[in-house]
């Protein structure tokens, strides 16, 4: 009745290939992780574009090596990494006219609106995820307050850019009693005339809310009933149950969300680039015109040409190591901290 | 002998609303409502603000004539800027569709563990955090400098290429996770029946978590048009309509909708702020849409 019959050899054949074509797929993507380190690294370190690693193109990098290019040869172009080294990290000037050229201001821009955003984002968002997972509202209402808060992460940074600059006056007409009343303060102590850092930090503040805010909720609501009981149960009040049980229960989420976040502040490029005013100048004030290696790459690139290029890759360089780090320190912490219950 | 008095007379049990911990109880309520107007509120402003000031530009003539050249106020539209987005959201989606799916297809169904999948993992995640501004930059280098793309350099094509690596991680993970959904008994159903692993994968599993990876895709595709900055240096712009002849238009620079709100909403000329303000009325309705829909997939799929 039964028959043992072996598959066909077609059959076989389109399985096997359709296993490999599945694993090539998922090797472009990590393929393409390690295409965007190298190739902007060799902008970084050579000037002339990609081709030149072919070792018959005249630009070839290889030209001093190559036995059978006995042409004369112009010597290989060297880019930013080579010319200013670490050095870059503590230059101020950017300047191409004397063709240099240093990312202090960049970086110091980068690190300062980030800082300041994360400093203002994190006690509002995981403020608001606490308040969206207490039964302060009808459940229906919740639901439709953390859809809201969803849909401001879906809306485009440009958007919220043009925003931005059309709310300028509102801006400068809160910072201005700022800078008379505390104008002694380094960080105050320009009057405030224009797109500035501060705003550009108000604008990430917007953007930066609604991760926090989304995973915060989602690691508060994560936490099992019985811990939230049994705070109750003991006399806990809700401040001091959420305080002591359950932000420590989540906290390895809420931390992640905050690195996550931390992350897209660091490469964030369009509002920054249309509200930061675009300056390379540094200045300690929060309210003078200044720049990140973001907006400074969107800014600057178009115009650019030669060693001010691979200068520009080498910031980009440095952005992609300083968010990489930080995206392995989330998951990292997410490890650490997530709390098992059995 | 002494007197047992009751504790209710004395002080306990009773609701003391001046103890400090009650109002220290209040006090926080407040101050979570609190935070959480000011959360909601900037959403508000925002998506009214758009609405109010890109649904008055938004007229007939903005979907069929070009932008005004600087200083005119004739002709209002932006059709080309409107074609664009679709055809460079397109070729990203055209790319990082098989792509991804087929990466997530690896790491839920074929590799599940192992050094190989724990390295694809960590290349999405890695990926996933790379700023949008690089992903344009590492198209310049790779396809726009060198004009790989038949001697071409700023097109369409580089842009939607830009966009599919900044869409390609969302998938990777949306693929993965809607596959790990699906229940092991389809699987073992399947193939035990005498199902190949290729049929069981496309004809079982894959329908089965369809709703899950269309929510991720249709998400992602309304994400990729809004993005501006992998375009920058990619697509460029163009006030003219795409170039048909050279590559259906895919070859040429191409105006979007994004990189015209950047473009025109800091030039100092009254129209041009105009139309950004209608471009970002198109891309926040269609965001809008795009979520609308993916909440309607997912409970299509709930029920």
């Amino acid at each position: 009745m039964f028959t043992h019959k072996k598959r066909p050899w077609a059959e076989k054949l389109v399985d096997r290939a359709f296993i490999r074509m599945t694993a090539i797929l998922a090797s472009v993507v990590s393929l393409t992780v390690f295409g965007i380190f190298f190739t902007v690294g060799f902008q970084a370190v050579f000037q002339g574009d990609l081709s030149s690693l072919l070792p018959w193109n005249p630009d070839s990098i290889w030209q001093g090596i190559a036995p059978w290019n006995d042409e004369e040869t112009f010597g290989v172009r060297w880019g930013a990494i080579p010319h200013f080294g670490l050095g870059f990290l503590a230059n101020s000037s950017w300047n191409p006219v004397r063709s240099d050229y240093g990312a202090l201001t960049p970086i110091y821009g980068t690190l300062m609106t980030s800082a300041l955003a994360l400093l203002l984002a994190v006690p509002l968002g995981v403020g608001t995820a606490i308040f969206l997972t207490e039964d302060f509202l009808p459940q229906k209402l919740r639901t439709t307050i953390g859809f809201m808060v969803e849909l401001l992460a879906a809306i485009p940074s440009v958007v919220l850019g043009l925003w931005a600059m059309a709310m300028l006056n509102g801006f400068l007409t809160v910072f201005t009693p700022l800078h008379t009343h505390l104008g002694w303060l380094p960080f105050f102590g320009t009057e405030p005339g224009g797109p500035n850092l501060a705003m550009a930090s108000l604008i990430l503040v917007v953007m930066l809310l609604p991760i926090i805010t989304a995973v915060s909720r989602d690691s508060l609501n994560q936490v099992p009933i019985e811990l939230r009981q049994g705070a109750y149960a003991i006399g806990a009040t809700r401040w001091t149950s959420i305080f002591q049980v359950l932000i420590p229960a989540a906290i390895s989420g809420i931390v992640g969300g905050t690195m996550l976040a931390l992350g897209r502040a660091l490469g964030e490029t369009m509002a920054v680039t249309m509200i930061i005013g675009n300056s390379t100048n540094l200045s300690a004030s929060w309210f003078s015109p200044s720049s990140t290696i973001a907006s400074l790459l969107a800014n600057q690139f178009g115009e650019a040409d030669d060693i001010q290029v691979s200068a520009l890759y080498y910031a980009a360089l440095l952005l992609m190591i300083l968010t990489f780090l930080v995206n392995i320190c989330a998951q990292v912490i997410v490890k650490r901290l997530a709390l098992k219950y059995d | 002998m002494t007197t047992i008095q009751h504790p209710l007379t004395t002080s306990g049990l009773n609701y003391n609303p001046y103890a400090p911990r009650n109002v220290w109880n209040r006090a926080m309520n407040l101050l979570a409502a609190l935070f959480s107007i000011l959360v909601v509120l900037p959403l508000i402003t925002v998506i009214l603000y758009v609405l109010y000031k890109g649904g008055g530009a938004i007229t007939p003539a903005i979907f069929t004539e070009l932008p005004p050249a600087p200083g005119l106020s004739e002709p209002m539209g932006m059709g080309n800027a409107i074609i664009g987005t679709a055809m460079v959201t397109g070729v990203a989606a055209l790319v990082a569709i098989p792509v991804g799916v087929g990466g997530g297809i690896y790491l839920a169904e074929v590799a599940k563990k192992g050094w190989f999948a724990q390295f694809i993992r960590f290349g999405v995640n890695v990926l996933a955090g790379v700023p949008s501004i690089i992903c344009g930059l590492f198209i310049y280098a790779l396809v726009v400098n060198t004009r790989i793309l038949w001697g071409e350099s700023f097109s369409a094509m580089a842009g939607g290429l830009a966009l599919a690596v900044l869409m390609l991680p969302t998938i990777v993970k949306t693929t993965d996770e809607g596959l790990k959904l699906v229940s092991q008994e389809l699987r073992i159903g399947s193939l035990g029946i005498g199902a190949s692993r290729f049929v069981t994968i496309t004809r079982v599993v894959l329908p089965a978590a369809i709703s899950p990876i269309a929510t991720g895709v249709v998400l992602g595709i309304a994400r990729a048009a809004g993005e501006t900055a992998p375009l920058i240096f990619t697509a460029l712009f163009s006030p003219f309509w795409p170039d048909w002849s050279s590559g259906l238009g895919l070859l040429a620079p191409t105006a979007t909708m994004s990189v015209q709100i950047y473009n025109f909403g800091i030039m100092p000329f009254a129209p041009q702020v105009q139309l950004a303000w209608a471009a970002s009325f198109i891309l926040v309705v269609m965001i809008l849409m795009a979520n609308l829909l993916s909440r309607w997939l997912a409970r299509l799929s709930a029920s």
